[in-house]
């Protein structure tokens, strides 16, 4: 026993030598922090590496502006950042280089005409390319909209249209998007025909993209056998409400809502692309519709589907939608696949606790929290980055190079079905059928096999197909050869 | 005495291929073949077995063999033990209400009858779905539509059977059969629920006993 125990000390002390020597466990602490995933074909959770990495916070006290106090709004453009200081009543705006922010100004009133007029609560702001700020005015129940140095050009008031609007409304917008034709297209409170629709200049034209009524055939029967006085207290079938819009590149409108059961998240379709007349053309060819979370636990106290609180579309077609549920940002592809999703609810940095907002920055996602009054950035990793040229390369058609740089995320994430898929597509474009098959059965994508099996099949059999008719003549000619025999065999014997 | 084993043993082999070569008859011309099946005892209950053992391996097969385009099967959740019995319950269920209610409205099957009938029944399924099965490996997901209409008539073909086999067995007009059908399924689901009603009871009563013995086991020990 001794012996053990005495030739165990130099083991022990030899541990204990080799545990000082390995880097303090800070790096793999950090990576604790955050927890990425994707779903598998089967819906299943598969951790993948940190497409996203906590880079910086943005407080507000940072630049003794004071913190901000429920910010609601935020946006980007180029490298200048506005955030909409809901409760201070300011807009801020910063100048982003160098991997740092600094302050550019602070703007708590807009001069009307020499006469200054302070805004209140502004909810949402918008910067064109020829630098007109449009605010979303919340307490003024306006939009007004100026120039850089805060003079006003116009500001719109509650539309005059009785067909649609009671007399007792309140125009209360906070959300808006200005396209480049300068049309405004406003998610105002307490609106659901879709968004308002505003010229250049201000004229009301019309509603766009109503989202369609959330139609529930067992409470319709229940309110066919119910009174008068139940059904009024009843919801009404009413369309749903937007919550938060944004563009893309192409000048189309992406909208999230967030008002509908957790049951059918997918039938009423949470995030939508909006073309001019307002119909959703949506990319939807992923494995499952884009919800946000396709398992849904209940662990942690947080139960039912993804609520998406804003979305951000990138220059490549990747659009990142927040939710709300559980704090996550989750990635889809222009064909609407899922690449990834992180985040949490939660203190430490990375995680977030109300999230309301999310913008690009350069290669990083700005993400805004109204309860914590900071903005946290999260940068690209490796990972991300070889996804994100992945996606580039083949979405200008140059697929080798796009399946190179799969082959790349596979070695990072062996669990990537896109990547699979995405080096299978290149396979199946250099005709090489049987390997592209491979990977397609790896995931199970049953119609790019069947794609790939198709061209396969053919040449097969195009280079059997001589073989074929040779057996089946030398099978006609044995027939015959038979048949001769037995009528010859027969006139012998009959003879 | 081997020789005469021997022979016996090698008719009984002839037996069981004539009367499972008999089943290709009647599902042809189901209503003359039904009839002739228990009434001249063209059909063995060695037969039936074996069409009922072989629909269950195409229903394992089907699973394990055809084509991921058509069935995606998660093998981590896939309890073997399960699929036999989510065929074979229905089945012998089926087989002992048909023989309840039928003896009620004067039917003339017994159970042997009506077991060999309904397994002969099942031909179709096994002659149509086990080919499918290597089929569906050469067709592509837009060409689905033949795979799918296959197995779908190899359904109907069977749903077909199994009433011709209650109107001849029993020696039922159309119409009774179709009634006696849908009181086979009602009184399957009667069974079940005796079934389930039965053993939640023994549960309870195991329970009951080993929750005794564990209270006198502690007083004791």
């Amino acid at each position: 026993m001794k012996k053990i125990i005495r030739s165990l000390i130099p083991v022990c002390c030899l541990m204990l030598f080799s545990a000082l020597l390995i880097q303090p466990a800070t790096a793999s602490a950090e990576e604790d922090l955050f927890y990425t995933y994707t779903y598998d074909y089967w819906g299943i959770e598969r951790e993948s590496p940190d497409a996203y990495a906590m880079n910086s916070v943005v407080l507000g006290d940072d630049f003794g502006i004071g913190n901000f106090n429920a910010p609601e709004g935020m946006f980007v453009k180029d490298n200048q950042l506005y955030i909409c200081d809901t409760l201070n009543n300011r807009i801020i705006q910063f100048s982003y280089a160098n991997d740092e922010f600094s302050l550019v100004k602070v703007v708590t009133e807009v001069n009307n005409n020499g006469k200054p007029e302070p805004i209140l609560q502004p909810y949402d702001v918008f910067v064109t390319d020829d630098d007109e700020w449009y605010i979303a005015d919340y307490g003024n129940q306006r939009i007004v909209y100026t120039d850089n140095s805060q003079n006003v050009i116009g500001t719109i008031y509650k539309p005059e249209d009785e067909e649609t609007l009671n007399a007792d409304y309140m125009f209360l917008p906070k959300k808006l998007v200005v396209d480049s034709a300068k049309r405004i297209f406003v998610q105002a409170e307490n609106i659901n025909k879709g968004f308002m629709e505003f010229e250049d200049g201000g004229e009301f034209v019309g509603y766009i993209g109503a989202a369609d009524v959330q139609f529930d055939f067992i409470k319709y029967i229940y309110k066919l056998i119910s009174t008068q006085e139940q059904r009024d207290q009843m919801e009404a079938f009413v369309p749903t409400e937007y919550n938060n819009i944004a563009l893309d590149s192409e000048g189309f409108i992406y909208a999230t809502l967030s008002k509908f059961e957790s049951d059918n998240a997918s039938s009423s379709k949470p995030i939508r692309r909006l073309n001019a007349k307002g119909t959703d053309i949506l990319i939807r060819n992923g494995y499952y519709e884009q919800i946000g979370d396709v398992q849904i636990g209940n662990g942690g106290g947080y139960n039912g589907s993804s609520k998406f609180a804003d979305v951000t579309v990138l220059d490549n077609d990747c659009y990142y939608c927040l939710d709300q549920t559980r704090g996550r940002v989750f990635g889809y592809d222009f064909q609407g696949n899922m690449l990834y999703a992180f985040g949490g609810i939660g203190y430490k940095q990375g995680c977030f606790k109300y999230p309301v907002a999310i913008e690009s920055l350069g290669d990083s996602l700005l993400i805004l929290d109204k309860e914590l009054g900071i903005v946290t950035q999260m940068t690209l990793t490796e990972y991300g980055t070889l996804i994100n040229k992945a996606l580039d390369t083949y979405k200008i058609g140059e697929y080798d190079t796009s399946a190179d740089y799969w082959r790349d995320v596979l070695k990072l994430n062996g669990n990537y079905d896109l990547a699979y898929i995405g080096i299978g597509r290149s396979l199946l474009r250099q005709d090489r059928f049987e390997e592209a098959m491979e990977y397609f059965k790896l995931k199970l994508d049953y119609k790019n096999y069947s794609k790939a099996y198709k061209l396969y099949r053919k040449d097969r059999i195009e280079d059997n197909v001589k073989y074929v008719f040779i057996i089946f003549v030398a099978l006609l000619v044995i027939v015959f050869i038979k048949n001769t025999v037995k009528k010859i065999r027969r006139e012998v014997n009959e003879e | 005495m081997k020789s005469i084993t021997k022979s016996s043993a090698k008719a009984k082999l002839i037996h069981f291929r004539d009367t499972l070569r008999y089943s290709l008859h009647c599902i042809v011309s189901p209503f003359d073949g039904f009839w002739d099946l228990t009434h001249e005892h063209r059909g063995s209950a060695s037969a039936a077995t074996f069409i009922v053992i072989m629909t269950i391996l195409t229903n394992i097969w089907k699973m394990r063999y055809t084509s991921f385009v058509f069935i995606r099967v998660q093998w981590e959740y896939f309890n073997i033990v399960l699929n036999i019995c989510s065929f074979l319950l229905p089945f012998f269920v089926w087989v002992l209400s048909n023989w309840c209610l039928t003896t009620l409205f004067d039917g003339k099957g017994t159970m042997k009858d009506i077991y060999i009938g309904s397994a002969y029944a099942l031909t179709p399924y096994v002659l149509i779905q086990l080919p499918m099965i290597f089929a569906s490996n050469f067709i592509t997901y837009e060409e689905g539509a033949f795979y799918n209409y296959f197995l779908s008539f190899s359904i109907i073909w069977c749903a077909f059977l199994f009433l011709a086999s209650v109107m001849q067995i029993h020696d039922f007009s159309f119409g009774k059969a179709i009634f006696s059908i849908l009181c086979i399924l009602v009184g399957m689901l009667v069974i079940v629920f005796i079934m389930v009603l039965f053993f939640s009871l023994i549960s309870e009563a195991v329970a009951y006993f080993i929750s005794l013995y564990k209270e006198i086991a502690f007083r004791f020990y």
